[in-house]
């Protein structure tokens, strides 16, 4: 039992940081149909500018409170500008072509981020900029406190993680069904034609929702960096391919969707790994998927579109 | 025509091709020869890719997958059969034979995966099916990393180095016929349909779940080719060669040459492939200014080098075949591949 | 206005590709007739190729070896070079990949006609070269592939093929000896990189000799390189109540290990293999791997003048302290070096004579003696870490 609540913690601590990435995805291709193969990318990006500031600040002479918070903003607007960047080079140009071109562009820029920080620093910048493909350790902002109810084993970080995120995503929600933005984002996934017609510069709500989901990928790297502080330039790539298929688990396009898709892919694999044979983790958990897409070919929470002629 | 006059046609590329090959067999050495081997198999990778992704506009991401089921057959196949002669043969064309014949194992269950794959996940669209794949794609790479059978994640070593220049030839020509000749088809012709407009076409009478698993199994098949023959050329067998990422790297070659082009999946995974040899030298920088390179063909010409038309589309009216317009240029204005809005 | 457009990337595009084909056809030509034969030195320098990953998801080892090799290279120049010639390295990037490797090592040796081949970090990277250096007859020394199928040819040795770095069977052993002997434990969790060969292999011998020895394995769970959360597998062990965990990795994936066993609240001792060998693991382990045994080549604290200068010299040059595969470069490069100092001329067959006659080299990672298999015999010393720094703990000889 002990074990089982265990599994619970863990899969939940790691699926609120699939759902993080996953509402990237989601969110991007709401509005564009495309799979933005660099988000995870972005991420990685996030973990490094936390890291950078943080060395900055001085976060591992001093931890406090206020410089983590410093950080944690900064490094979402850094993101948040970076998709943006990417969105008005490598996709906007592509906007009205084949959607496979778009994602062809999406990989580049992936491999373009992936490659481009393994290179050898810059002499001369100060920094250790690009990083290099060495594992860098990731500054803690405060000291890990665990506890022990029952037996099972919860630390500040996984609290302060899932506090986090949960309020990151309420806000999402928040900005989305409430705001006039999140109006205009919902009009342009509908029908990005028709909602230009009516007004909606669907140039300016494309690129806030890359800057929406990039800072969200941001949050979830310092989250995840902070409880597990190695980071280096591929650590987006497996985090976000399973962010991905989260996102297609919970019903691609659908915000809740991909938190839950998050959320039940890091139960999943939790307990796939925990209870049955850990080596093929991965394997069961693409099995899974396969079968749920099968049974449920629009995802947890895809709408059927009726298809029209 | 008659099936003889068929046949003989279907045997006229490799009549022809056979002489050059040989003389560059004979001709080439070392370097050249292995970056070139290397090279045409990503030829064949990629055309047979287009078959799916091109010509029938379903987007696959699991290619290496099916590279990798060929190449372990075969490679188990030449491995075992190692100290085996063929009676009444000599040695070196009783291990051809076996060669051969184990490529063609190698293609038999490669597509037997593509039908198991594509049977039940075809009936899905777009994104839906290339997670599938790439799923399939992983669950084969956990599968032989868990089989000792399979030699888990250091593969199986010590191959025969059976791949020459004559076997990639000959494998490029088949995969090349083999898609030009499926385009020119009632078949292929079902199956740009299913591209254009799904629901028009199944509206027209088209099977469109077994058009497609079809187009995914002979697609397979060949993957399985290119994957036993890069196998024999290494001399190497591991799960390392057959990563998503390479999948990725696949449909990067059919999108910049253009979905639905056999010349431009052959020009795209020839560029791609020798300019990043080319670029090897230069060490880290080398896939920095891939990627570069890969964005800016995209921005420059966004429906792929060649689009959907072939060389031949290019050349004056009189050098044309006679006949049908080639597949994909009907309307010259606005064929560009898949109008996915 | 679509078609002249479309005409110049084609063109543009073919000349990219034409002008790549000329490149590589024209040395080529020229290496028809020398390829077979031995490498030629080109006027007054020697070139050694490197094959590694310098990009792609093992590139940080990658660069690590290279390092090492420009190192010993760089010392030997300032000695005078060999034979009266500088020594130059010519390194090509495999991007992790196989076949990659496979065509790396053939240019090098065909187009640049290097006289001895270095490379690479993993087997089954390695296992892709060494039938090139066979064919071509060029020596090819690996730093660190621990497969013992790389130096062989089903059942007989490649003639060209060494390395310098222990096998898996006799790693896996040590640890397994140094468990029950010295350690005094019966139960022992294994947690394996599946993707990994060498991880792998280790756990393989390591489970074998530890059950042969009257030891019993509890768990053995497995994760993939890269991967970020390991709790899952953590928390099964957990349950099983090992005494210790063997976890033959590569410090990359190591030191979150080692923090998540903690973070779950297990007290046991971690162990490993060479893999380990990083000022990394210390500095994102921050203590948790304390009390933890590992197997290696060497121990930086040995005083050594051949290690204290390695790790002095190191430093001053590329301003960080070695990991163990940069030290596994630096002795690739140097058993490679002694060995054309020895030989008659430098040709690939007298350089591989030498090579395989080496005896009693002092390395940094050991004392290197080439057996009949041409793999290193020597001793491997085990190391407790303490403090969040490797202490030396034992020697336990082949």
């Amino acid at each position: 039992m002990t074990e089982f609540l265990q599994h619970l913690v863990n899969g939940v601590s790691l699926g609120t940081i699939y759902a993080l990435i996953a509402l990237g995805y989601t969110m991007v291709y709401g509005v564009l149909k495309l799979i933005n193969f660099a988000h995870g990318d972005v991420y990685m990006v996030g973990a490094f500018s936390g890291f950078y500031l943080a060395n900055a600040l001085g976060v591992a002479r001093a931890p406090s409170l206020w410089k983590a918070f410093v950080v944690f903003v900064v490094s979402m607007m850094i993101c948040a500008l970076l998709g943006m960047v990417i969105e008005r080079f490598a996709y906007r140009p592509l906007r009205r072509r084949a959607r496979l071109t778009a994602l062809i562009t999406a990989i580049g820029v992936s491999f373009l981020l992936e490659y481009g920080f393994q290179l050898p620093s810059i002499p001369g910048l100060g920094i250790p900029f690009p990083p290099g493909p060495t594992p860098r350790f990731f500054p803690q902002p405060f000291q890990t406190v665990g506890w022990q109810p029952f037996g099972v084993y919860v630390s500040n970080y996984d609290v302060i993680s899932f506090v986090v995120a949960v309020a990151l995503m309420l806000a999402l929600q928040y900005v989305v069904f409430k705001t006039r933005f999140g109006t205009a984002m919902r009009a342009v996934s509908f029908d990005s034609q028709v909602a230009g017609l009516m007004g909606i510069n669907v140039n300016r709500v494309i690129a806030g929702t890359f800057a929406l989901g990039s800072a969200l990928a941001a949050a979830a790297a310092l989250l995840f960096a902070g409880s597990r502080p190695k980071i280096d330039p591929l650590m987006g790539l497996t985090l976000g391919l399973k962010a991905f298929v989260a996102a297609v688990f919970g019903g691609i396009g659908n915000v809740p969707g991909a938190m839950v898709g998050g959320l039940l892919l890091g139960l999943a694999e939790e307990y796939v790994a925990g209870y049955t044979v850990s080596s093929y983790r991965d394997g069961i958990a693409f099995a899974f998927l396969i079968i749920v897409l099968l049974v449920r070919p629009e995802g947890l929470f895809g709408r059927v579109r009726a298809e029209k002629v | 025509m008659t099936p003889a006059r068929a046949f003989g046609r279907s045997l006229l590329p490799f009549a022809i091709g056979l002489p050059v090959l040989v003389v560059l067999q004979g001709s080439l050495r070392g370097s050249a020869s292995i970056i070139l081997m290397a090279a045409g198999i990503n030829v064949i990778l990629a055309v047979s890719l287009n078959v799916v992704n091109g010509f029938t506009g379903q987007f696959s991401l699991g290619h290496a997958g099916f590279a990798a089921v060929g190449a372990y057959t075969a490679a188990k196949i030449t491995t075992g059969l190692a100290d085996v002669q063929i009676v009444g043969l000599p040695v070196g064309l009783s291990d051809e034979l076996i060669f051969a014949a184990a490529l063609a194992a190698g293609m038999v269950n490669a597509a037997i995966a593509g039908l198991v794959v594509g049977m039940p996940s075809l009936r899905l669209r777009g994104d839906y099916l290339a997670i599938v794949t790439l799923g399939f794609n992983e669950i084969i790479r956990v599968i032989i990393e868990n089989t000792p059978f399979l030699g888990q994640a250091t593969g199986i070593s010590g191959l025969p180095a059976r791949t020459n220049v004559l076997w990639v030839g000959m494998g490029i020509i088949a995969t090349v016929c083999m898609a030009v000749r499926l385009a020119e088809s009632t078949h292929g012709r079902a199956l740009l349909a299913i591209r254009e407009d799904e629901i028009a076409a199944e509206a027209m009478g088209v099977d469109t779940t077994g058009y497609k698993v079809r187009a995914f199994m002979i697609s397979a098949a060949f993957a399985g080719l290119a994957g036993g023959l890069l196998v024999h050329l290494i001399q190497l067998c591991t799960p390392r060669s057959f990563t998503f990422v390479k999948s990725i790297e696949i449909v990067a070659m059919v999108v910049l040459g253009g979905m639905g082009s056999v010349t431009g999946s052959i020009v795209a995974a020839l560029t791609l492939s020798l300019s990043l040899e080319g670029l090897r030298g230069v060490q880290q920088y080398r896939m920095v200014l891939y990627s570069l390179m890969l964005i800016v063909l995209m921005l420059v010409r966004p429906e792929g080098i060649f689009g959907t038309r072939e060389i031949w589309d290019l050349l004056p009216r009189v050098f044309r075949r006679r006949g049908a317009p080639p597949p994909g240029t009907a309307e010259p204005g606005t064929g560009s591949g898949g109008k996915l809005a | 206005m679509r078609t002249p457009r479309f005409v110049v990337v084609l063109a543009a595009t073919l000349a990219v590709a034409g002008c790549e084909k000329k490149q590589q056809g024209a040395p080529a030509q020229g290496g028809a007739g020398a390829a077979a034969g031995a490498a030629k030195a080109g006027g007054d320098t020697i070139l050694l190729g490197h094959v590694g990953s310098m990009s792609g998801n093992e590139a940080t080892f990658g660069a690590s070896t290279d390092n090492g090799i420009r190192l010993a290279l760089e010392e030997q120049n300032a000695k005078g070079g060999v034979k009266g010639k500088k020594l130059a390295l010519k390194t090509l990037d495999n991007q992790g990949k196989p076949e990659e490797s496979a065509v790396a090592a053939t240019r090098l040796v065909t187009e640049d006609h290097v006289s001895v081949l270095l490379g690479e970090v993993a087997s089954s990277r390695s296992l892709a070269m060494a039938p090139i250096a066979d064919t071509y007859k060029v020596p090819m020394i690996s730093p660190s592939s621990t497969n013992p199928r790389v130096t062989k040819d089903g059942q007989k040795t490649r003639p060209y093929v060494f390395r310098v770095c222990f096998i898996d069977p006799f790693q896996g052993t040590v640890m397994a000896k140094f468990a029950r002997d010295t350690m005094k434990i019966s139960r022992v969790a294994v947690l394996r990189d599946v993707g990994n060969d060498y991880s792998v292999g280790l756990a393989d011998y390591f489970s074998a000799k530890f059950k042969e020895l009257g030891g019993q394995i509890v768990a053995d769970q497995s994760y993939k390189a890269g991967d970020q959360d390991f709790k899952a597998q953590l928390t099964a062990i957990r349950g099983r109540n090992p005494e210790a965990i063997y976890v033959p990795g590569y410090y990359t994936d190591v030191a979150l290990i080692a923090r998540q066993v903690r973070e779950l609240g297990m007290k046991q001792p971690l162990m490993g293999g060479d893999g380990w060998d990083s000022a990394k693991l210390y500095e994102i382990a921050q203590g948790a791997l304390d009390g933890s045994y590992f197997s290696n080549h060497y121990s930086h604290e040995n005083p050594s003048p051949v290690i204290q200068d390695f790790v002095r010299r190191y430093k001053e040059r590329f301003g960080e302290v070695p990991d163990g595969l940069a030290a596994m470069g630096y002795d690739a490069a140097r058993v490679a070096i002694d060995a054309m100092n020895r030989a008659p001329d430098l040709s690939g067959a007298a350089i591989r004579d030498a090579i395989e006659q080496t005896k009693n080299f002092d390395g940094v990672t050991g004392t290197i003696s080439i057996d009949q298999d041409h793999n290193a015999v020597k001793a491997a010393v085990v190391l407790a870490i303490r403090d969040n720094t490797a202490k030396y703990a034992a020697t336990i000889n082949p």
